[in-house]
């Protein structure tokens, strides 16, 4: 199916969770902030949220330092 | 007319630098004219700039204040004066935003961090060598008192938590999201970005190592919400955090920080 991350289109597995896909995308989910259609997610949200067809995804990643 | 302490006063010919002080402030040992130090002997012209000082007094409230108003104009000063920051975190950016923000004269800091100052931390935090072991909070706090003792610096010393941002940083105007945690960093824009929405926001991603300096960038990525930093450079061995790079990032979020107290952003 195809869902929307950062205003790419983007092919992921049917089924999947926005916790998978993180980390599918490489990303450690601890250090990312998620917006699925305008919601912001909590992090112990990650695992339960399954992605749909469409779903408009923002995720900020964030690098250590300061 | 010239310009004494930053206060206007009547300007006659033959005016000598030590008239001028035995009215004024018979105490001062150092005369500066126009930015240079000057012997009490010189005369002085029509519109310089005159500093009357006695070395080592501590200036006062309303003296400190003439010279943000001069330096700033009244109407940003009052603004700055009457605003609140919070810091998270106080290690190289929260201590640098800390003193560029003490400088201007913001009116009000909160400074919430639980570390100590280690001798690592010297490379880049604005705190000294003799204050190795203090709490981070104290020892900002004492450094901050030597720019501008007149500030509101309240400090917690505390670990910050997701839970525990929106009630401790409810009040302030403005939020610095300064830690060194990526983890921390995330939890920190979620807040903002729920339980604090609305609060302008100003966090860092990205600040190590000695990249181009350019790739430091300031974005807006909601209403009121910026992020500071190239958003890839994590620190890592051979790309650790740097003062001149970490430093660049700071100041980019003190002056984010300035320009949404003064409305611009």
């Amino acid at each position: 199916m195809k869902i929307i991350c950062n205003g790419k289109e983007m092919e992921v597995r049917d089924g999947a969770t926005l916790e998978e896909l993180i980390l599918e995308l490489q990303l450690n989910p601890a250090t990312v902030v998620a917006e699925c259609d305008g919601r912001i997610v909590l992090r112990e949200e990650y695992p339960q949220i399954f992605l749909r067809q469409g779903i408009v995804l923002e995720l900020i990643r964030f690098v250590g330092g300061g | 007319m010239i310009l004494v302490n930053e206060q206007p006063y009547h300007f006659k010919v033959g005016l000598t630098v030590r008239s001028l002080a035995e009215d004024l402030k018979p105490s001062a040992d150092l005369f500066i004219v126009n930015g240079f130090p000057v012997s009490a002997e010189t005369l002085l012209a029509d519109e310089d700039s005159c500093w009357l000082i006695r070395r080592g007094e501590m200036p006062a409230a309303e003296e400190i204040e003439r010279l943000l108003y001069a330096r700033h104009t009244p109407g940003v000063h009052d603004k700055i004066k009457k605003s609140s920051v919070g810091i998270m975190g106080l290690g190289g950016l929260g201590s640098m935003v800390a003193f560029a923000l003490a400088r201007i004269g913001v009116g009000r800091l909160l400074l919430v961090d639980f570390d100590v100052v280690d001798p690592s931390n010297l490379n880049r935090q604005n705190y000294f060598v003799d204050q190795v072991g203090l709490n981070k909070t104290e020892a900002l706090r004492a450094n901050l008192s030597r720019v501008n003792p007149y500030l509101r610096v309240e400090t917690i010393d505390t670990v910050l938590t997701e839970q525990s941002i929106p009630t401790i940083f409810a009040k302030v105007d403005v939020l610095a999201e300064c830690f060194d945690s990526a983890e921390m960093k995330a939890a920190a824009l979620r807040c903002a970005l729920t339980a604090l929405k609305g609060k302008p926001f100003v966090g860092a991603s990205g600040v190590a190592g000695y990249g181009d300096n350019n790739l430091i960038i300031t974005s807006r990525i909601r209403e009121g919400v910026y992020l500071v930093g190239d958003r890839e450079t994590a620190a890592r061995p051979g790309e650790g955090l740097m003062a001149p790079r970490v430093g660049i990032a700071a100041h980019h979020q003190a002056n984010q920080i300035l320009r949404l107290l003064l409305n611009v952003a």
